[in-house]
């Protein structure tokens, strides 16, 4: 494996791992205070179970996310050091204020892990909002980061140099709000799919129904709020692709010939040597309006960027295609979530409906990643879009496979721990948290 | 604003070797424990930095953050010419991590646990000695730009013998600092007399390496001494940590705890004001004799003004949430 590929791998797959936690560590304190008020309010216990069975969970989690975050911020220039010695300063202004959020999140959440029964409690459920908000902050300011990449903004590029720097300008890009608002939106769809699943599959197991069903329900209702909004906050970062990264567009729908007007691809086999895609259904126009607004726009192709210039396009494409039949499949379970809810049935006589959510158990993450891929894979040759290209920013140590090779196992292993001690929390649910409730 | 920001960088280090340092050192009393009361130890560990040791670790990404948002240039030279050492001790910090939670929130204790003890203990090791290998050899001066084959370039810009004993010292420094701290920790006598024997022990074999370090910079001929000796700073500093470490001895076997940890860390504090005054600014020094300063490689005037703007208005929401956190757990359980 060359250095170049390695270090991209590597790259990759940090930020694949880390993504999963870091979006567990932005949503599930959201679903813990949501649970926490209802105890609070109610001095129903099993909420109050509830509450403490999640936090275990989000420890877990969040030790997971917060290493390989701190791995992160090194790899950054481990792996390329041209790019953060000219980057830093200018995209830096996002990551300065995370580190702020990062802080306030990690002493709300020592706060909130071991403030039972010491604190009071209304002030030990406000620090675990606060755990939710700056994780939601950091997640945002980070993405900021990453939409800096796709859309540069805050300084003049001449003659090589990056002159008149303007670190706020760089945060507010063009890319900034679309992707944050996208990427909260896939956190709580992703988290709430996971977690609503495993609960639905105790139901169905007829384990602690009473336990199970109270947390699907707040699980299920996050998750499906945020499946039947992600379509249309999709539509605006598709519209926003078109405007700035036209080859990422082009790409994404395997569009090789500019066309007027474009059809939307669904599904299809890419041949990247002839430029072809075969077996896909076509919507007229479709593409034209989703990336326009309007059925008769002309959609920029391939031919009109110049080859060395062009991301891969089997990957990107088939990665959109994953997530927007993911997200639209997505999308149709909340609507019957919420036709079931509104209706008042119990979803415990509806097994067909918890059996989909189980089966959508990672969907949610398969969706996230794949997007990422698209954003990440499209925006190639470039690592800073349209002024450094990624092959210029790698670092000049060789011998990169080998560092490769060790962090796919130590996340390979990290993976397979984490699913073990999630399991066996699950297990221990009924040792720990059934006790007859006590009557005071 | 340069000024702010080179002090939140300082004392990012610092708390980061105070506090990080005390709770890798945690780790390390473990490992030196003997079997029968290491359960014991753990627990009154546990309960001393469970609370606390995440925000313990924020201050190594607020200095990394620091660095590559305002001294690019520093942090791309460490990240190349350092890249196996920070890539050891990045693996030791994850390790280290999950292990401490994991073997915490494991809702069955069987035999798994007896991997994550393992893992952590030796991680506990391994992180403070790399942290120390990678601090030694910023100011070393065998990081070689213009090495042409591998092992000058990214080997022996850290494997020499004054970057190895600065890594053994920062290992002895951070069980010094944790036993320290655990004293305080304990309400029982026996456990309180083992603490206080652990920080003894490591407090003799902090001066040993500290001796060694010394000694590896005659080796590797780095000016440790003209550094230390010849500048008033360096010199008073040294001379206050000298003193600090009668006054200390007398403290422990009093079992004066909470004068004891200021103290500890006023010492700690004054040996890196020692080795580091002399060549402040200078951060980093080359092979070729050159160095990297800080004031040399700042970032662009508007960069540094909101960094150091977000910096301070940070600390403006951090310290106080900070500071009632470490005072809401402190105390003991009644
Ligand atoms: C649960 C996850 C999920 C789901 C269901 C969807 N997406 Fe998505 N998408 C993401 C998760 C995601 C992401 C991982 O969060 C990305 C990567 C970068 C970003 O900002 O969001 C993303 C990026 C992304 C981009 C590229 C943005 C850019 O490069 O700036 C577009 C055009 C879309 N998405 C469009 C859609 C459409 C039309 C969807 C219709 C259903 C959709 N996404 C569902
Ligand atoms: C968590 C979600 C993310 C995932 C799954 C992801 C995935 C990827 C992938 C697949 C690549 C390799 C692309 C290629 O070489 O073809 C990559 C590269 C990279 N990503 Fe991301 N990315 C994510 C978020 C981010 C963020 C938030 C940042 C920065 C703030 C970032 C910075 C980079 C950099 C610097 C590279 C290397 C250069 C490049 O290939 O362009 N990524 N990432
Ligand atoms: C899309 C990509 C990313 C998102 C959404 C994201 C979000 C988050 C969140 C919410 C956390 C809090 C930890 C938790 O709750 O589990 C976290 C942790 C962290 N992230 Fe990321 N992050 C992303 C990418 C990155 C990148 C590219 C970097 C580094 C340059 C980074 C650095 C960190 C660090 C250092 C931590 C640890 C902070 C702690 O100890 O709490 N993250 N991330």
């Amino acid at each position: 494996m060359d250095d170049f590929l390695a270090a991209r791998s590597q790259m990759a797959l940090s930020l694949g791992f880390h993504i999963v936690f870091s979006c567990i560590g932005m949503v599930m304190p959201f679903f813990m205070a949501l649970s926490h008020y209802k105890w609070l309010k109610t001095n129903d216990e099993v909420y109050k179970n509830l509450t403490k069975a999640w936090s275990k969970g989000v420890a877990i989690f969040f030790a997971t996310g917060a290493v390989s975050g701190t791995m992160l911020s090194f790899e950054l220039g481990l792996l390329w050091p041209k790019f953060m010695e000219h980057a830093g300063p200018i995209f830096g202004m996002p990551f300065s204020l995370e580190g702020t959020a990062f802080f306030i999140e990690a002493i709300a959440l020592g706060f909130f892990l071991y403030g039972w029964n010491k604190l009071n409690k209304w002030f030990h459920w406000f620090t675990g909002m606060v755990v939710g908000v700056s994780g939601l902050a950091s997640g945002i300011l980070v993405v900021a980061a990453n939409a800096w990449m796709n859309s540069p903004a805050g300084f003049d590029f001449v003659g090589g140099k990056y002159l008149n720097i303007d670190p706020i300008q760089a945060m507010f890009n063009k890319a900034w709000f679309s992707q944050a608002l996208h990427m909260c939106l896939a956190a709580f769809t992703a988290t709430g799919f996971a977690v609503a699943g495993v609960h639905a599959l105790m139901i169905l197991r007829n384990r602690n129904k009473l336990f199970h069903l109270k947390a699907f329900k707040i699980a299920a209702t996050f998750a499906c709020i945020g499946a039947l909004l992600q379509p249309l906050s999709g539509d605006l970062s598709a519209k926003d692709v078109a405007k700035r990264q036209p080859a990422k567009l082009a790409a994404m729908e395997a569009l090789y010939h500019t066309e007027k007007p474009a059809p939307l691809l669904i599904g299809g086999i890419v041949n990247e040597e002839d430029r072809t895609v075969k077996g896909a259904i076509k919507i007229p126009g479709a593409l034209s309006f989703l990336a326009h607004g309007d059925f008769k726009a002309e959609v920029k192709g391939l031919d009109q960027i110049p080859k060395n210039e062009q991301p891969p396009v089997a990957i990107t494409h088939y990665a959109f295609q994953i997530m927007v039949g993911l997200g639209t499949f997505m999308m149709l379970i909340s609507v019957l979530y919420f036709f079931n809810l509104f209706r008042k049935k119990s979803f415990a006589d509806k097994p067909w409906l918890l059996k989909l959510f189980v089966f959508a158990i990672p969907l949610g993450y398969i969706a996230l990643e794949a997007g990422w891929v698209v954003t990440e894979v499209g925006r190639q040759p470039w690592i800073i879009y349209g002024i450094m290209r990624t092959k210029d920013a790698v670092t000049p140590m060789p011998g990169i496979a080998y560092s490769f090779y060790i962090f796919s196992a130590i996340y390979f292993s990290l993976s397979i721990v984490v699913t073990f001690l999630l399991y066996r929390q699950i297990k221990m649910v009924p040792v720990v948290y059934d006790q007859p409730v006590e009557v005071k | 604003m340069e000024y702010v920001v080179i002090t939140f960088l300082c004392l990012g280090i610092l708390l980061y070797f105070l506090l990080g340092g005390a709770d890798f050192g945690a780790g390390i009393i473990e490992l030196f424990t003997s079997t029968k009361n290491r359960s014991r130890t753990r627990k009154t560990m546990y309960q001393a930095i469970g609370p606390v040791w995440e925000a313990n670790h924020m201050w190594l990404i607020i200095a990394i953050v620091i660095l590559f948002v305002g001294f690019p240039h520093i942090y791309t030279t460490m990240s190349v010419y350092l890249h196996i050492p920070l890539l050891i001790m990045l693996i030791g910090i994850i390790a280290r991590g999950t292990a401490f939670v994991f073997r915490h929130y494991d809702a069955i204790k069987d035999d798994m646990q007896w991997l994550y003890n393992r893992i952590f203990r030796y991680s506990s090791f391994v992180t403070p000695f790399f942290l120390g290998i990678i601090a030694g050899s910023v100011i070393s001066g065998h990081i070689d730009t213009e090495a042409k084959d591998f092992l000058s370039a990214y080997v022996y810009s850290w494997l020499n013998w004054f970057s190895i004993a600065v890594g053994l010292f920062t290992v002895s420094l951070c069980g010094f600092l944790a036993a320290v701290y655990l004293i305080g920790e304990t309400d029982n006598e026996d456990d309180k007399r083992r603490f206080i024997k652990k920080a003894e022990y490591m407090n003799i074999s902090a001066v040993a390496f500290g001796a060694m370090v010394f000694i590896a910079a005659q080796f590797d001929n780095i000016p440790l001494i003209d550094w230390v000796f010849k500048n008033t700073v360096g010199l008073t500093a040294i001379i206050l940590a000298s003193l600090s470490l009668f006054l200390l001895w007398y403290l422990l076997l009093k079992g004066k705890t909470k004068v004891l940890r200021i103290l500890a860390g006023f010492q700690v504090t004054m040996i890196l004001v020692a080795i580091s005054y002399a060549h402040f600014p200078n951060f980093i020094r080359l092979k070729n004799g050159d160095a990297i300063s800080l004031f040399e490689t700042v970032g662009p005037p508007k960069t540094i003004y909101s960094l150091g703007l977000a910096l301070l208005l940070g600390s403006v929401l951090i310290l106080p949430f900070l500071g009632y956190l470490f005072y809401k757990f402190q105390k003991k359980e009644e």
